[in-house]
């Protein structure tokens, strides 16, 4: 379990960073090295050059705005995690950031595994990729051509694959703030605290002006090959949140996803737990949405 | 007195060593060493068809290839059948390197020595070797169905028919007022201690000798092994085992063809050699254990109590066997536990599969068989409608039944009598410590909530320190530092604590001079090894006999000194002095300073034996008979095996919706006879229940039909964190055993054996389905839950969930 030779560059400004990826052919960032290292001990990765993003300034920054949460690609699970101002603001304005990350790994994982890594990473059983997805969010892509945005849909092609070819450093992902009447919920079935998901599910409850349910989103980990947002509005459009049918939702859930079995779960199993956490986050979303109404 | 040490929680001397980064484990050792990395055949069964280095060659750093071809005289023969049973018909064992064909994924097939691990595994990738797959035989089922065979001369892949039985089964079965029968799996796991094996090997040309390095349980049988295999003398040869960083059997095995490749190669290339074995190699190429069908009929009458049991066990033991029939045989005779079973008759087929092969796993048998017995105990209690505590009761041995004789023949070739136990003692403290008799109040709480709930016991009696022998040295040196050896070897269970308070307490000094050495052939050539809770019986006593034996001289040398008599004499403190005089004392360093009468006075503290100082003329200076030095080696070797037992009970909590299944509470009651170091007793029942809860809901090795395993990393195997393992109530009891002078019996194994068991019980108890495999996950308790096939117990009616489960 040793890695195959590589050659590894420490740039210390992205404009470095860009020009030996472009220089070097099959060069990868390395980021905070949770997933690539593990790849490349097992030769399942062999790329011929890593390029070292740590020493690369202006990237660790969490900035929050009425808008959204911008991640920058060096800030640690943990900087979303930790009793700071920063991860506070970002908490507010996006409270499934941080619910979501809790879920992430173990602390000296999230110690120095990233946000934008996981994204980039493109793991469907990632927490951060779902959120991506439910929160409507993007990232920013530096190319030796210039910046530009992707939203998450342009992004996630397959497993462990994205749509960024040539060389490209994501140097952040946005995540839109939670709209107005809005709660959300994040909840996961794990074999052993802090592993992978078995299934998780990530919610977005949306009020209308009378407090009926007005939009529903969920997104779910573990269940299929990208991530995916399912709408289950229907199921529950126009109900007062105690008289919402969490039920038919979580059911209306098990009809749209497509899991897959593994040696942890069949898709069967997956399925009910699409069912069942549905419907429990739908529930204390939308408590938190009525909660967010009054206030 | 402060020294009399036996029985106290002394904090284990080797911790702070160990968890500060300071011990020396063997990747520790030989950093300018040669590194080797294997070729393992990526093919459950294949022939070898080619091996093509050339593309390897010209890695820079590479220093040695070897395949099979270059392995000479008994290296090139079959690896060693280690304990031969005239039972095991066709033993069957591999070689060092593959020679023609392979019996499972991750058998060496090449060795490649180079200047560092990297370098080996670069060239190791460039070797192309080419197979011709043949028909693979995965898990116990297809072995006996044996469309395929494992070895070609095992036409049935049976490699051995182990049969006990303790009297006429059938007409006892016909007798039977109630028979039940039926058929359970238990699956397999695996040690997976956190160091792999590892060995490191240095050849000194111009001595001619070799010291190796070896992280294993048994250096001094390694030591014999490769003298042999390597044909070099045996006093040309060094096994040491360094710190080990676990091993829960996988490293009694041995030779390892790693432990006899790795000398070979430092002796032909005349360079340290090390190879560190990593996480995927020890899933691949070590051993795992536990996987059996079990068909069983039991008969009973209408008190539940059981009158003829007949088992037949399939046993998977991998593509070799190499450690013979040691777990099949122990789960053959531990099987019956606790129980009084008039009449009792096993068979065992063990059977090959081109999986990874079969060894003992700490429990050796033992989970599986009392998985047996106390499954069988539920299903008695269920078809009655009695307390599957009352059952178990009403069929325990009695504490006036002892010495208990079983008439079966245990893995040590000597009969399974139970030298003590107070079986019932254990069930009512258990009963007491888990609240066996409130579960309806927690049943109905977990229901309140939303939750189903069930609770399950399980009992065992565990043979443990089995000989044939182990010895021990203590020696006293001028300097007042006791010196203690033993052959048997450390895994990190306390042994440097244990022995300590042994020797402080027999030989009356303070424990921080004594100084405890373990499995280094330099300074105990004979032993057996660590394994079968032996390690404080066996070495335990033997340095306690030694310490007695130095007492005894140290006395006489002192009396002498002090012109008393020896019976006047006690040893406290380090100091002989005569009882009741005060003063009249004599330290044991000066004790031991006299014990060696000198010509030269090399410090101060000689002078006091030198010639002229010591003065009776009539005597020799070493009396005919005597021996200079206040040392002494002695051995135990015992009649038979002592029987420990326990009692374990859980209780889960069980969420009907998701199936996750939850250990809410677990009791132990522990019986090791007298208890040396009750900390470190506790810490062995802790970790044992860890690797239990591990073996009942979360261990499996996920081999696929073309016997790949599937789930070969820490991250798909999923070992319990902390996080999974639930809080444990222990209990003691402590039953003597009248076999050793110490009383003591074996504890290292005990917490592992009944959680399959206990844990089986409660998921049945809180689902009222039979749960006839395990482990068992989420997801199978799902599909369990919605097979309207599925066979539902009696006690199902107390279940709240009626309806169906939603598919
Ligand atoms: C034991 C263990 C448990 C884990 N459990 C979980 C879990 O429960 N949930 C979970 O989501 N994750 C889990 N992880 C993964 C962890 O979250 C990683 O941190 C994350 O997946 C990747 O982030 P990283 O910074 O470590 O990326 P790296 O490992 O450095 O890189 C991962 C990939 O992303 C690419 N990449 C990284 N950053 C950039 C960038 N800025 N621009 C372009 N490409 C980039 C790399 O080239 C590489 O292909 C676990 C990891 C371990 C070791």
């Amino acid at each position: 379990m040793k890695p195959a030779p590589f050659r590894y560059a420490d740039p210390r400004s992205l404009e470095e960073a860009l020009d030996v990826l472009t220089a070097e052919h099959g060069a990868k960032v390395l980021a905070g090295g949770q997933s690539l290292i593990p790849l490349l001990a097992m030769r399942l990765a062999a790329p011929a050059t890593l390029v070292d993003i740590n020493r690369v300034p202006g990237l660790d920054t969490v900035e929050t705005t009425g808008d959204g949460v911008r991640v920058g690609a060096l800030v640690r699970h943990d900087g979303l995690l930790r009793d700071s101002p920063d991860a506070t603001a970002a908490a507010r304005v996006q409270p499934l950031l941080a619910r979501a990350t809790a879920n992430v790994a173990h602390p000296a994982i999230r110690n120095r595994g990233t946000t934008v890594g996981s994204i980039a990473h493109a793991d469907p059983s990632g927490e951060m990729t779902a959120v991506l997805a439910l929160t409507g969010g993007s990232v920013t892509v530096a190319t030796p051509e210039g910046r530009s945005t992707v939203g998450w849909q342009d992004l996630f092609v397959g497993p462990l694959e994205t749509s960024l070819a040539g060389p490209a450093v994501v140097v952040d992902a946005f995540f839109p703030a939670l709209p107005a009447r809005s709660g959300t919920a994040f909840a996961e079935i794990s074999r052993r605290k802090g592993d992978y998901a078995v299934c998780g599910a990530g919610v977005v409850v949306t009020l209308d002006e009378d407090r009926r349910v007005a939009a529903v989103r969920a997104s779910y980990l573990s269940v299929g090959l990208v991530p995916e947002v399912h709408d289950l509005t229907e199921a529950v459009a126009g109900k007062p949140v105690d008289g919402a049918d969490w039920a038919a939702a979580g059911a209306l859930a098990r009809t749209l996803v497509d899991p897959d079995g593994d040696i942890h779960a069949s898709a069967d199993y997956r399925r009910l737990l699409v069912g069942v956490l549905t419907e429990r986050t739908l529930a204390e979303a939308a408590a938190e949405a009525l909660e967010r109404t009054a206030a | 007195m402060t020294t009399k040490l036996f029985g106290e929680p002394v904090r284990r001397r080797e911790d702070a060593r160990l968890i500060t980064g300071k011990g020396r484990y063997l990747d520790d050792l030989g950093a300018g060493a040669l590194a080797a990395a294997f070729v393992r055949s990526p093919h459950a069964h294949a022939r070898v068809t080619d091996v093509d280095v050339e593309a390897a060659l010209d890695v820079e750093g590479l220093v040695a290839i070897y395949t099979y071809e270059d392995l000479t005289g008994p290296m090139a023969e079959p690896m060693p059948v280690l304990i031969p049973h005239p039972q095991l018909h066709a033993p069957r064992t591999g070689y060092a390197l593959a020679n023609g064909v392979v019996h499972h994924v991750g058998e060496p097939v090449v060795m490649v020595v180079a200047t560092d691990r990297y370098v080996a595994e670069d060239a190791a990738d460039r070797i192309a070797v080419s197979y011709e797959e043949l028909p693979v035989v995965v898990g116990v089922d297809a072995a006996r169905e044996a469309r395929a065979t494992v070895h070609d001369d095992v036409p049935d892949n049976v490699a051995a028919r182990h049969h006990q039985e303790t009297g006429d089964v059938e007409p006892a079965l016909a007798a039977a007022p109630h028979t039940l029968s039926f058929t359970q799996y238990i699956e397999r796991s695996a040690c997976m201690p956190l160091e792999g094996k590892g060995v490191h090997a240095r050849w000194d040309a111009d001595d001619g000798s070799l010291r190796v390095h070896s992280s294993t349980q048994a250096s001094t049988s390694v030591r014999a092994a490769i003298a042999a295999k390597l044909e070099l003398s045996l006093d040309r040869v060094e096994v040491i085992a360094p710190d080990v960083g676990g091993g829960f059997g996988v490293k009694i095995v041995h030779p390892w063809p790693e432990e006899l490749l790795v000398p070979m190669a430092a002796i032909r290339l005349g360079r340290e050699v090390k190879w560190a074995e990593d996480r995927r190699e020890h899933f691949i190429s070590s051993a795992h254990e536990r996987q059996q069908r079990q068909e069983i009929t039991v008969g009973f009458d209408d008190d539940g109590r059981i009158t003829a049991l007949d088992v037949h066990v399939w046993h998977d033991n991998g593509a070799y066997t190499p450690y013979g029939i040691i777990v099949p045989i122990i789960t053959a005779t531990q099987l019956v536990g606790p129980y009084a079973i008039p009449v009792y008759r096993v068979v065992v087929e063990s059977v090959y599969t081109n999986t990874v092969i079969v060894t003992p796993y700490r429990g050796a048998g033992r989970p599986q068989g009392c998985y047996a017995m106390e499954r069988t105990m539920d299903r008695i209690a269920d078809a009655l409608g009695l307390d599957r505590a009352e059952v178990r009761r009403r069929n325990l041995i009695t504490p006036d039944q002892f010495p208990y004789d079983h008439r079966l023949t245990f893995q040590d070739g000597r009969p399974v009598i139970y030298d003590s136990g107070d079986y019932p003692g254990l069930l009512d403290k258990l009963v007491a410590l888990v609240g066996w008799d409130e579960a309806g109040a927690l049943r109905a709480d977990a229901q309140a909530r939303g939750k189903l709930l069930g609770i399950g016991m399980a009992l065992y009696v565990e043979g443990t320190g089995p000989g044939p022998y182990e010895g021990g040295h203590v020696q006293v040196l001028g300097s007042g530092k006791v010196l203690v050896s033993t052959g048997l070897t450390s895994q990190g269970q306390g042994h440097e604590t244990v022995f300590a308070q042994i020797v402080a307490s027999e030989l009356g000094v303070p424990i921080d001079d004594v100084e405890v050495h373990t499995g280094d052939t330099r300074r105990f050539g004979y032993a057996v090894g660590t394994f079968a809770s032996r390690a404080a019986v066996m070495s335990g006593n033997a340095v306690a006999l030694a310490a007695r034996g130095v007492r005894e001289k140290a006395l006489r040398i002192a009396a002498d000194v002090l012109e008393a008599d020896p019976a006047d004499l006690e040893i406290d403190e380090g100091q002989v002095q005569v009882k009741g005089t005060p003063g009249a004392s004599i330290p044991l360093r000066t004790v031991a300073v006299l014990s060696n009468p000198l010509r030269y006075a090399f410090d101060q503290a000689a002078q006091q034996a030198t010639q002229f100082v010591t003065h009776d003329d009539s005597k020799p200076p070493v009396a005919p008979g005597d021996a200079p030095g206040l040392e002494h080696r002695d051995y135990y070797s015992p009649i038979r095996s002592t029987f420990a037992s326990g009692a374990h009970a859980a209780v889960v909590e069980i969420d009907p919706r998701t199936w996750e299944i939850d250990v809410v509470r677990y009791a132990v009651v522990h019986d090791c006879g007298n208890v040396v170091n009750p900390m470190i007793v506790e810490g062995q029942v802790q970790g044992g229940v860890a690797q239990g809860v591990g073996g009942a809901l979360y261990e499996r090795m996920a081999y696929d039909g073309d016997g790949q395993l599937q789930n070969a990393s820490f991250m798909d195997f999923l070992m319990p964190y902390a996080s999974e393992v639930p809080d444990i109530a222990i209990d003691h009891q402590e039953t003597p055993s009248p076999l050793n002078p110490l009383g003591i019996k074996g504890a290292g194994e005990a917490g592992v054996i009944p959680g399959t068991a206990a844990i089986a019980s409660a998921i049945e108890d809180a689902v009222g389905r039979r749960i006839t495999s395990m482990p068992i996950s989420p997801t199978e308790l799902y599909d369990l839950m919605r097979d309207e096939t599925a066979e539902r117990t009696a006690g199902s009616q107390q279940v709240p969930l009626q309806t169906g489960v939603p598919a």
